[in-house]
């Protein structure tokens, strides 16, 4: 069953192989994955989509919270949640079919980001089967090439964001080792 | 939603000093109180090395990094401090990964420093490069790649605070060439911001509560406690709450030790080749109180037939290990330590009105766990002909009295020896139990003999792992360390042969080790000394020997080849159809 995970993360290098290496250690493959970084630039937000069966996914979600760089992962799948994907959409087609077109792109709510004796560029967004549908309708109309971003979700309710507290390092302990380095010095 | 960034701030000292990124490294290493670091150069590591030259940290050179790794284990192991490490790139730091796996699976505190090549030839395919960082990822708690000097310090820290708290395992600081290289002002590390790293100790309040109640409420409690016992330095607390709710208790192949073996309320280790006793007791429990445990295949055998009749109050540090294999109807998340030393007070301040309530049913709960016991004890194997290699753990265990430190390897004579030796306190049993990885038990008695010089070490090994540990003989000459390896040699890989033997017809598929060396002259060629004996009346003449020597000893015992362990769990059975001796299953 697809599952949705929401992670916020150190915006780190290897962060992200992290978390995927909890999905791929166990043989899941993974259906969608965005990141991109916060309005704190030292973290980014993850949404993954991923085929898992339901009994093992508070134990993913355990596994991935237990990360160093992640700071919070939730399961999405079955809370209140907006899930949106975007699709861009070339379509090749006849001059005889362009307004025929923008009628189903208007429907869609899709935008016109580009326009060509060729044909259209379109933008579309939505959950994916109003995409699937999006692309099943403009391939009737010709050749299409599109490229989907993958699922991007945010929850409906407040999640508390629980931090590790800074920890000091041992005084005296570091007072010792700066009397032996005094004296090494 | 706020997020924090995180703030690495420093402390007051204003003066620092221009130091090198290897001056610095060590500096580190000193504030974390590490004495000795176990390793092995390497062209990346040459300025690492260089500033070791006349550095008081001592550092010990084994024969194959592998063994660095397992060392830092055995010193961790037998004192509960973090292990240190050090290899060079590329194969240098590939070898240490079988040892990071080992303490990722047993959860112990290690950290290992590997050389990298220079930062402007990462990616390069340099000579000597390999992605360290890529590699380790699965088999470390956490690792760095440090890209400049500057973030050293707080790398180096943050290594051993993650590496020792919550739930301990190793964590892998990759460092270029040019980061030893490169100079930098020096100023301490005051604290450390892991704001994604969470460590819960204390446990809730209000499941401390109820699982007090559940206890005294349980006609039939059994405790099942591992080695989170140990990591946790929770023995005595677990005295303390045997004593109090006078429960039969079982510590697992890794809580060895957590209860002294001599307790009266010890029954002996549970699981595949545990005790009839600690099988049945763990199935006809009605409340399985685990604590420290991931509840191991290795352990709960069938898990759909594991303590069918069992609540289970499972207290453990790692949020993940609850529920993972065994739904727990009362999950703490603490540090067993924390929480047992509350549970004990509350059960205390309950138990005056709460202790009587099911006297009658736990009076026949001890008497049933008793018969048991009796029915079918577990006792060494003896024979007036030929050494047993159970007869072997008995003696090893007469002379140590429950105090020596045994480091073992992996197969039928770890089960041997975790059956027969007895611990009466925590750190002294030292064994490769998650991964079970050969080729252990030397190494990690090196280890254990630097972190312990005071005790007397045994490293019991088979002769299939010992002969993967030999270079290491050149270790142990080279600073005549006083282990007494005592190779328990049936001439095969034991383990895999008695599953040859029972599951696979008898066909003993490249399990014959022959050609085994001349003990005498290879202990001789290090300079120490080697003996083989073959007959009974030896063993126990040779034992002592060993032990009087003040040096290494190298003891070569001729079991008999053909013996098993027993009681045997078959693979996939529950663990009340054991076979106990004779090959028929037995249902209780």
């Amino acid at each position: 069953m697809l599952q949705l995970i929401s992670l916020l993360v150190e915006n780190k290098p290897g962060s992200l192989m992290r978390i995927t290496g909890v999905l791929s250690a166990r043989g899941y493959n993974i259906e969608s994955l965005t990141v991109a970084r916060t309005l704190d630039p030292t973290l980014s937000r993850m949404t993954i989509v991923v085929d898992i069966e339901p009994q093992l996914r508070s134990q993913v979600i355990k596994q991935m919270n237990k990360l160093v760089n992640v700071l919070q992962a939730s399961d999405l799948t079955d809370s209140p949640a907006v899930k949106r994907e975007m699709a861009l959409l070339r379509v090749r087609a006849p001059i005889s079919s362009r307004t025929a077109i923008l009628k189903e792109a208007e429907i869609f709510g899709a935008r016109v980001v580009d326009s060509s004796t060729e044909g259209f560029a379109l933008e579309a967004t939505g959950d994916s089967e109003k995409l699937d549908e999006f692309i099943d309708v403009m391939r009737s109309y010709g050749e299409i090439e599109v490229t989907r971003s993958g699922a991007i979700a945010v929850s409906l309710e407040a999640k508390k964001l629980r931090l590790a507290p800074p920890v000091s390092r041992h005084a005296t302990a570091a007072d010792e080792a700066d009397e032996k380095l005094e004296t090494r010095l | 939603m706020s997020s924090t960034t995180p703030a690495h701030r420093t402390s007051g000292v204003t003066e620092s000093k221009l130091m090198s990124g290897s001056q610095i490294l060590l500096e580190c290493l000193v504030r974390e109180n590490v004495d000795c670091i176990f390793g092995y150069p390497g062209g990346v590591t040459l300025p690492l090395y260089d500033a070791l030259y006349d550095h008081p940290i001592r550092h010990i050179l084994v024969r194959h990094e592998q063994n660095a790794a397992f060392a830092a284990e055995g010193y961790a192991r037998s004192t509960g401090r973090v292990g240190v490490c050090c290899a060079t790139s590329g194969p240098g730091a590939t070898n240490l990964v079988t040892g990071l796996v080992d303490s990722m699976m047993d959860s112990i505190p290690v950290v290992a420093i590997t050389g990298q090549v220079s930062t402007k030839l990462i990616g390069s395919d340099a000579f000597q490069e390999a992605d360290t960082f890529g590699i380790t990822r699965s088999c470390t708690k956490h690792n760095f790649l440090v890209k400049t000097i500057a973030e050293l310090p707080q790398v180096v820290h943050e290594a051993f605070y993650i590496a020792s708290s919550g739930r301990p395992g190793p964590v892998l600081v990759d460092i270029p060439k040019d980061v030893f290289q490169a100079q930098a002002h020096y100023t301490p590390v005051s604290s450390i911001h892991l704001p994604g790293y969470k460590v819960f100790t204390e446990g809730h309040t209000g499941q401390i509560r109820r699982a007090a109640q559940m206890i005294w409420e349980a006609e039939r409690p059994f405790v099942y406690a591992g080695g989170g016992i140990i990591a946790a330095n929770a023995s005595e607390e677990l005295r303390e709450f045997v004593e109090l709710i006078d429960a039969p208790a079982v510590t697992t192949l890794m809580g060895l030790g957590g209860l002294p073996a001599e307790h009266p309320n010890y029954i002996s280790m549970p699981g595949m080749h545990g005790s009839y006793a600690a099988n049945l007791g763990m199935t006809h429990a009605d409340l399985l109180i685990a604590l420290g445990v991931r509840f191991d295949d290795r352990v709960t055998g069938r898990l759909a037939a594991f303590a069918p009749h069992a609540k289970v109050i499972h207290v453990d540090i790692d949020p993940a290990e609850i529920g993972k294999n065994r739904a727990a109807d009362l999950p703490i998340v603490g540090d067993v330590k924390r929480v047992l030393e509350k549970l004990t007070k509350v059960l205390q301040e309950t138990a005056p009105e709460s202790r009587e309530q099911n006297s009658t049913g736990r009076a026949a709960w001890w008497r049933q766990v008793r018969e048991w016991k009796a029915e079918h004890p577990l006792t060494p194997e003896v024979s007036t002909s030929e050494i047993k290699p159970q007869h072997v753990m008995r003696e090893i265990d007469r002379l140590s009295g429950g105090r020596a430190i045994v480091t073992s390897d992996v197969g039928q004579h770890q089960m041997w020896a975790a059956q027969f030796i007895r611990f009466n306190s925590p750190r002294l049993w030292i064994n490769s139990g998650g991964l079970g990885s050969m080729g252990f038990g030397l190494p990690a008695a090196i280890g254990a003999q630097f972190a312990r010089p005071d005790k007397l070490v045994f490293s019991i090994v088979g002769d299939g792992g010992f002969q993967m540990s030999i270079p290491e003989l050149a270790t142990i000459a080279n600073h005549a360390l006083p282990i007494k390896i005592i190779v328990v040699n049936n001439g095969h890989l034991g383990m895999v042969r008695q599953w040859q033997e029972l599951f696979y017809n008898n066909r003993l598929s490249q399990v014959e080790l022959s050609s085994f060396p001349d003990v005498e002259k290879l202990a001789g060629a290090y300079g120490f000394k080697g003996r083989t004996i073959d007959a009974v009346h030896q063993l126990v003449p040779a034992l002592e020997e060993a032990v009087r020597e003040p040096g290494p000893y190298l003891l070569n015992v001729r079991v008999t080849p053909f013996e098993n362990v027993y009681p045997m769990v078959p693979a996939g059975g529950a663990i009340n159809e054991m076979v106990l001796g004779a090959p028929q299953p037995v249902e209780v």
